[in-house]
């Protein structure tokens, strides 16, 4: 890649810090020893996305996903690092500049209609924001609305009605419109299609694939639906306890996942076409974040551990062109 | 397969009453559950299969009613048992697993006096009997100390463990049939795989017959022996796993199996069922799928019926694919 990529995260953090409650100072004044507890969502995460790719990001719950696409999204600001769009850093835009970037990275969510104002019609939803940014005129927006609704296959004449007038995969479908209303380059979609039935899956998908086609959108696809990823993505990021594991090119990591956790997760996703499978999973719970495990944050799960996975974190290395992993046995 | 029956449902039919109209959730299911079998119920929400689950369980509430059929256990037949009948069957005969393990659990009290008083309520053993069945059915689940976590209320565990102690708590009165909605839809695979490998051990072990709820096809594919597919309150196909996924008779299946995406080549458009499901309120004349079917033609305006077009194998429609046209590469 000779160009900037169109986003990168630079040593990216986020910490949240739970703060005390009333009760748990109260007993801190008696004598009780209740500190605040800090995760640590997304760790040191570095991570570029040319422009055109599709890099899906796949992990357990609670491995930070959303929290990272919120931080590339502009959702959350990281604790430190840096993100670039177009190879500058956000943070150093100037007004204009600012508001520019962040326009051109949109965010789809889960629950459209928690995303969804329920007190506004579609048209107000889907055109109150292009209008705000000027990037059409009052007496435009109306049209431009119809070509929004379109163009994500709702019928314009649906427009004057309420987000709860409409199904599930109508609604995702609105949101979809929201954001592209705005011209973004840049789409974070997390678990976006995860409360849809199968078959209205299929169809937001292909919407996805057509716009991008169409429209030559890049995305950071979030989800826990491997068969999903393994579908669109052109390379996969595998995140565990806030940390990038392995990231490689979609084809090359389902034929052969190099961490050990890589492999434990794709060892259990389901498949259609194997049946009457033994289920042989990886053993334990997925540890809590607030006290994630030393070294190797996988090493109490891990098959391969060795004595140093438990005191040192490995850090990741390049194992094939455009392919990395963290783990202690990629060191010959 | 000659194993023995314990389940036989024939002709059910559960209604509910509503301002609105009769929405007829189940309208003539019938199948039958033999020890030790897997049967897989999938179909989009609404399709009622969690009516036709409750409807096993006597746990059908006004404005909902048990309208006709028969259900029968082991000889014995349920419907139109008085609610008496049902607390004596209920979690010792035939047991349910639900998608939120805490409908099962009570939050404020311990596993342990839990899942003891569940054993004493049927069977008369004393309390120190009954807390070595309960440490038993725990172990069993693959809840690691279960000494310990016996003593631990709900809250101090994880998703995955509490679904799992919902599981333990459906097994302590070894029931012939356990109905199972959608219980691993909102874990995680690794944990999902976890769960899947102790219910698979189950069956085989005991003799346990197990009804799985999902819209999970992979799932299903990988842990059933029989499936049926619902759709609007009806089983529109019903046969042997391998059978129905590698060659579906009807054009639902057909098409929900093409949306998954990993019977699609990478990249490419899924193949899509079109529209969406009908309100229950209104459901039209003839096949229920015919707005969204491709072979839809003037014959589908009468209902088809369940016809046998294969030994064990079941469909609901007037123009099934046959054999040799089959879900890869047949066009739809
Ligand atoms: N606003 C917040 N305040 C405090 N902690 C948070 C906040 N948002 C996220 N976290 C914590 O950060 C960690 C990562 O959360 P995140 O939502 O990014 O996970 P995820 O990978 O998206 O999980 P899921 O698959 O369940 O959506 C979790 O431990 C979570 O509890
Ligand atoms: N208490 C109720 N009152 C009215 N309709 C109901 C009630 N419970 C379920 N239904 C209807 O029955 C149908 C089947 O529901 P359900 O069995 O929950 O579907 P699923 O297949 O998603 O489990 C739905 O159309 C639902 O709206
Ligand atoms: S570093 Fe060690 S514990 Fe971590 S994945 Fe590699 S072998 Fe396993
Ligand atoms: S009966 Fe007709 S409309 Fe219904 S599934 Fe068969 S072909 Fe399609
Ligand atoms: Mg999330
Ligand atoms: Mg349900």
């Amino acid at each position: 890649m000779s160009a900037a990529p169109l986003l990168a995260l630079d040593a990216v953090s986020k910490r949240f810090v739970r703060r005390l409650d009333a009760a748990e100072k109260i007993v801190n004044l008696f004598g009780g020893n209740r500190r605040e507890e800090v995760v640590h969502a997304v760790d040191n995460v570095s991570l570029q996305i040319a422009e055109g790719e599709v890099v899906g990001l796949v992990g357990e719950s609670g491995c930070g996903k959303s929290t990272l696409g919120r931080v590339v999204a502009g959702v959350h600001a990281a604790s430190s690092g840096r993100v670039l769009w177009r190879g500058r850093d956000i943070d150093s835009l100037s007004g204009a500049e600012r508001r520019e970037a962040t326009l051109k990275i949109q965010m789809i969510f889960q629950d459209p209609m928690s995303s969804l104002n329920p007190r506004m019609r579609v048209r107000d939803i889907v055109g109150e924001a292009p209008r705000v940014h000027g990037l059409v005129s009052s007496g435009e927006v109306a049209d431009y609305v119809d070509r929004m609704l379109l163009r994500v296959g709702l019928d314009p004449s649906y427009k004057s009605r309420y987000p709860h007038q409409f199904s599930g995969g109508q609604r995702q479908r609105i949101g979809i419109a929201r954001a592209l209303a705005v011209q973004p380059d840049f789409l974070v979609c997390d678990e976006s299609i995860a409360a849809l039935d199968v078959s209205i899956q299929a169809q937001v998908l292909n919407l996805f694939m057509d716009l991008r086609e169409d429209l030559g959108l890049t995305y950071l696809f979030i989800s826990h639906d491997l068969g999903v990823v393994e579908h669109l993505a052109d390379r996969v990021v595998i995140m565990y306890l806030g940390r990038v594991v392995e990231s490689a090119p979609a084809a090359e990591l389902f034929a052969d996942p190099n961490h050990p956790y890589a492999r434990a997760l794709l060892e259990e996703v389901p498949r259609i076409d194997t049946r009457k499978r033994v289920f042989q999973p990886v053993k334990g719970e997925i540890p809590s974040p607030l006290a994630p495990p030393t070294g190797c944050h996988f090493h109490p799960r891990c098959p391969h551990a060795m004595p140093r996975c438990r005191e040192e974190a490995p850090a990741l290395r390049e194992i094939a062109p455009g392919r990395v992993s963290a783990c202690h046995l990629n060191e010959a | 397969m000659t194993r023995e029956t314990v389940l036989e449902v024939r002709d059910l039919r559960t209604h509910f009453f509503t301002k609105a109209g009769v929405a007829r959730a189940v309208d003539g299911v019938s199948f039958s559950l033999a020890r030790g079998e897997v049967l897989g119920l999938v179909g989009e929400s609404g399709s009622g299969k969690t009516v036709t689950g409750f409807s096993l369980m006597g746990l059908v509430d006004p404005p909902g009613r048990l309208v006709s059929g028969s259900i029968r256990l082991g000889g014995e037949e349920l419907a139109g048992l008085p609610e008496e009948g049902w607390r004596r069957l209920r979690g010792r005969r035939i047991a349910m697993i639900f998608q939120d393990p805490m409908m099962t659990l009570n939050p404020v009290l311990r596993i342990d006096t839990q899942m003891i008083e569940a054993i004493r309520a049927h069977a008369g053993v004393s309390r120190e009997a009954a807390r070595e069945r309960a440490r038993e059915a725990l172990a069993r689940v693959g809840i690691p100390s279960p000494d310990e976590r016996l003593a631990a209320y709900p809250h101090q565990f994880s998703g995955g463990m509490r679904q799992r102690v919902a599981i333990a708590i459906a097994l302590l009165n070894e029931p012939e049939v356990i109905v199972a909605d959608e219980p691993t839809t909102a874990l995680d695979v690794t944990i999902q795989a976890q769960i899947l490998y102790e219910v698979q051990k189950l069956c085989a072990d005991t003799g346990l017959a197990m009804i799985w709820i999902t819209h999970d096809l992979a799932v299903v594919g990988g842990l059933a022996d029989r499936v049926a597919v619902m759709y609007a309150g009806r089983i529109v196909e019903q046969g042997p796993v391998d059978a129905v996924l590698d060659a579906p008779f009807h054009p639902y299946t057909h098409g929900l199996i093409g949306s998954v995406p990993s019977q699609n080549r990478r990249g490419e458009r899924l193949t899509q069922i079109p529209g969406m499901a009908p309100s229950l309120l209104s459901l039209p004349e003839g096949c229920s799928f015919a707005a969204r079917c491709p072979r839809a033609d003037a014959a589908c305006t009468v209902m088809p019926e369940l016809s046998e077009l294969e030994a064990g194998r079941l469909a609901r429609c007037h123009h099934p694919h046959r054999t040799l046209e089959t879900a890869r590469g047949g066009a739809a």
